[in-house]
């Protein structure tokens, strides 16, 4: 299962998920009206490198981070 | 360098550290930026989260950038709660020349604000509150939108 974190103000504990790509956490998130909000800000990092393309394939214990707007400073 | 320090930095000890360490180095050049917390909109101070894994991977990819002229980045923030009047956030600059110098500091703290994984919270009334307005979404945010 691959571990997702929500990082900074997001304030949710980390869930694992069964997923082969981004696609699919996608959908598993349309689901989520709690994050749904969130997902229009946030960069995504799987293994702490944020990535750009959905197809990124992801294996069982890869970690994915979700990162919202940032205030360093 | 990269240090994180929980609450206010100590800025006196921090910098004075910093240049004892490099003034022999024959460096020409040593360029503090030094943040302090405005009291402002009736706040106590800010709080700040930091994810540390891709903060250092993101300091280490300007420090390489720094190297290539010469130069070399030196930054201290803060983790948790930073009363007003105090500093969160100390970057330098250490170079052989001033001109060098003067635009990576620019160019470092402006990514530094654009790219940093570091969340900032108000401290209101013994609150955090998150300060969305204020804060900037990454680089390939919106990637999982609906």
């Amino acid at each position: 299962m691959a571990k997702i974190e929500f990082l900074g103000p997001i304030g949710k504990p980390p869930v694992e998920v069964d997923i082969k790509n981004l696609d699919e956490l996608k959908e598993i998130f349309s689901k989520d009206d709690d994050i749904k909000e969130w997902l229009k800000i946030c960069a995504v990092a799987v293994n702490d490198t944020i990535t750009k393309t959905l197809d990124m394939k992801i294996n069982p214990n890869d970690k994915i981070s979700l990162l919202p707007p940032v205030c360093g400073g | 360098m990269l240090e994180l320090h929980n609450g206010s930095l100590h800025v006196e000890d921090i910098t004075a550290r910093w240049y004892n360490d490099i003034k022999a180095k024959n460096f020409g050049a040593f360029i503090p930026f030094i943040g302090i917390v405005r009291d402002e909109k009736g706040i106590d101070g800010l709080s700040f989260d930091i994810y540390e894994p891709i903060l250092n991977s993101w300091f280490d990819s300007w420090q390489e950038k720094a190297k290539k002229e010469g130069a070399m980045l030196l930054m201290a923030h803060s983790k948790g709660d930073v009363k007003n009047h105090t500093s969160s956030y100390i970057s330098a600059v250490v170079s052989p020349q001033r001109k060098v110098g003067l635009r990576l500091i620019n160019d470092f703290v402006e990514d530094f604000k654009a790219s940093a994984p570091i969340w900032k919270y108000d401290l209101i009334d013994g609150k955090r509150v998150y300060a969305k307005e204020r804060s900037m979404p990454l680089n390939g945010a919106g990637l999982l939108a609906i």
